[in-house]
């Protein structure tokens, strides 16, 4: 007998008390194990526990601490952070952190190639888009140092852009 | 409008029309997007949250059909007010939560709102009554593309819209139906519905999202993934798999009014008669009476009471909607007797029979 559920041989053989009366069913080891699985399995991964899961699989603990120190040259988060708080910082963290991110996209959704929708109109280009980014980073880093005058020429660079990009849209 | 007048109705969505709507309240579909030019909310200084607040505001308002929205500054909320946004579904529990600059734009009859300043810069999502996943991507689809020629949105030609966290990206889209499952809990068939479920990656989250309890035997099915299928594809998916489970929960009600119908119409009766004599009552206990008067309409075992005016009470049961109706700030005791004399007198005056005296 073929298991109801795929083409391996049924092995287990189930009778299940339900709404509707005694329901058979006839499955293989694999298939019975998701059917018979604990209730309440939790549904979603949490990103924390895939990142885990991932990184224990792949990385030595130097590795590990090697990887947690790298840090994104334009928003400042370490992969550290990102990986306590399941957060990225910037647009450009997909680009940098490109390596570390691939597998956790595939386990989460078996996929890293978006064939959906695109804007109608070109978007800022990902180089103009990191050198704005990086500039309110200056402007944050020149306040809290209380360098006022950098600030203002930063933030006069900054409102140059945002008057290009304003144009552009 | 203010959050006083919107306690005394509901939105659009919990009107109890549309598709399915028997067993489907709502479907809703939310798009994540972020803009080029800002750092993700993680990394935002004040001085960004409160840039991206006024930027997509005023540009947004330079658009005829966006400018009519209601903007409501979230920040200057009390607390009491931005939970009555949360219980309604119009902001969520983190945008409530958060801290800094932060907006929700809302449209007059509460079919979509957009978020500023949530996990990501924005959150656009639509409300539709029952079961209407097509349309509903069709409208947020539309407003998607009316933002988007004001503002710079973060995309990528490989990955797609890039958000926060890496499990929204791509489409940035959730699509959620809100459904009353009340017979498949009642014959204890619940968990195993949604394990089939889970195996075909949708997911089943209670009334207000993530972690949140099946109140009222409301539960949420939307889809995990985001990334690697088209927008067409996600929806239609959920489409076809939600019919599913209302073919589970129709048999179950068969079920019960086949085999077992003294013993419904015994559970609803007395939670009717709960409701209509109970001198003091929690929000959990008046949700799920509720829903079982809810199903006892749909069963027909209750013909005195309209099915909006049980929506419309799921809604105004929760705390800070009782407290904002009856504009009593005690101790949850007290609440609980404002809650019961709420309800005796709702379901007074809308009861039909009643309408006839």
């Amino acid at each position: 007998m073929k298991c109801q559920k795929c083409e391996k041989p049924a092995t287990f053989h189930i009778t299940d008390l339900t709404g509707e009366g005694l329901l058979e069913l006839h499955l293989c080891a694999e298939c019975a194990r998701t059917y018979l699985q604990p209730e309440g399995e939790p549904a979603a991964p949490k990103m924390g526990n895939v990142i885990e899961g991932q990184l224990k699989l792949e990385q030595t603990a130097e590795e590990l601490k090697e990887l947690d120190n790298k840090t994104c040259p334009v928003c400042g988060i370490s992969f550290f952070e990102f990986r306590q708080v399941g957060r990225l910082g910037c647009p450009y963290d997909y680009q940098f952190f490109q390596k570390e991110l691939e597998p956790l996209l595939l386990n989460v959704h078996g996929s890293t190639e978006h064939p959906g929708k695109h804007p109608r109109r070109p978007t800022l280009s990902p180089e103009h888009s990191t050198e704005i980014i990086g500039l309110r980073r200056k402007l944050r880093e020149a306040v809290e140092r209380e360098d006022y005058e950098q600030a203002s020429k930063v933030r006069d660079q900054i409102k140059q852009h945002e008057e290009v990009t304003r144009r552009d849209s | 409008m203010t959050v006083e007048t919107l306690v005394q109705e509901v939105g659009e969505w919990l009107r109890g029309s549309g598709p399915e709507s028997d067993i489907v309240m709502s479907t809703r579909i939310r798009l994540a997007r972020n803009l080029a030019d800002f750092p993700f909310i993680r990394r935002c200084s004040d001085i960004d949250r409160a840039n991206i607040e006024v930027t997509v505001r005023e540009r947004m308002c330079q658009d005829s059909e966006l400018s009519k929205l209601e903007y409501v500054n979230v920040a200057q909320l009390d607390d009491l007010d931005r939970q009555v946004l949360v219980e309604r579904q119009l902001i969520s529990r983190e945008l409530a939560e958060a801290e800094g600059a932060r907006t929700v734009a809302i449209d007059s009859d509460e079919r979509h709102s957009i978020m500023i300043n949530e996990e990501d810069h924005l959150r656009i999502q639509v409300m539709q009554s029952g079961l209407d996943v097509e349309k509903a991507w069709d409208r947020i689809n539309r407003l998607d593309d009316t933002i988007e020629t004001h503002v710079n949105y973060a995309f990528d030609e490989t990955l797609g819209y890039l958000t926060a966290c890496p499990t929204n990206v791509g489409t940035g889209l959730r699509v959620s139906v809100l459904v009353h499952l009340p017979a498949l809990v009642i014959t204890q068939q619940i968990d195993k519905a949604f394990r089939s479920l889970n195996r075909i990656n949708l997911v089943v989250r209670g009334l207000h999202g993530e972690g949140s309890e099946a109140l009222g035997d409301f539960y949420q099915v939307s889809n995990q993934i985001t990334l690697g299928k088209t927008e067409d594809d996600l929806v239609r998916r959920v489409a076809e798999v939600v019919p599913v489970l209302l073919n589970y929960e129709r048999k179950a009600r068969d079920f019960l009014m086949n085999e077992n119908q003294h013993s419904v119409f015994d559970q609803v009766s007395r939670a009717y008669g709960t409701l209509q004599t109970a001198q003091q009552i929690s929000s959990e206990e008046a949700m799920h009476n509720l829903s079982r008067v809810r199903l006892g309409i749909n069963l027909g075992l209750i013909d005195d009471l309209d099915i909006a005016v049980v929506n419309r009470l799921f809604v105004q049961m929760q705390p800070a909607h009782l407290q904002k109706l009856t504009r009593k700030i005690d101790s949850s005791s007290q609440r609980n007797i404002e809650r019961a004399n709420y309800l005796h007198a709702q379901l007074k005056s809308q009861t039909k029979s009643s309408d006839d005296n």
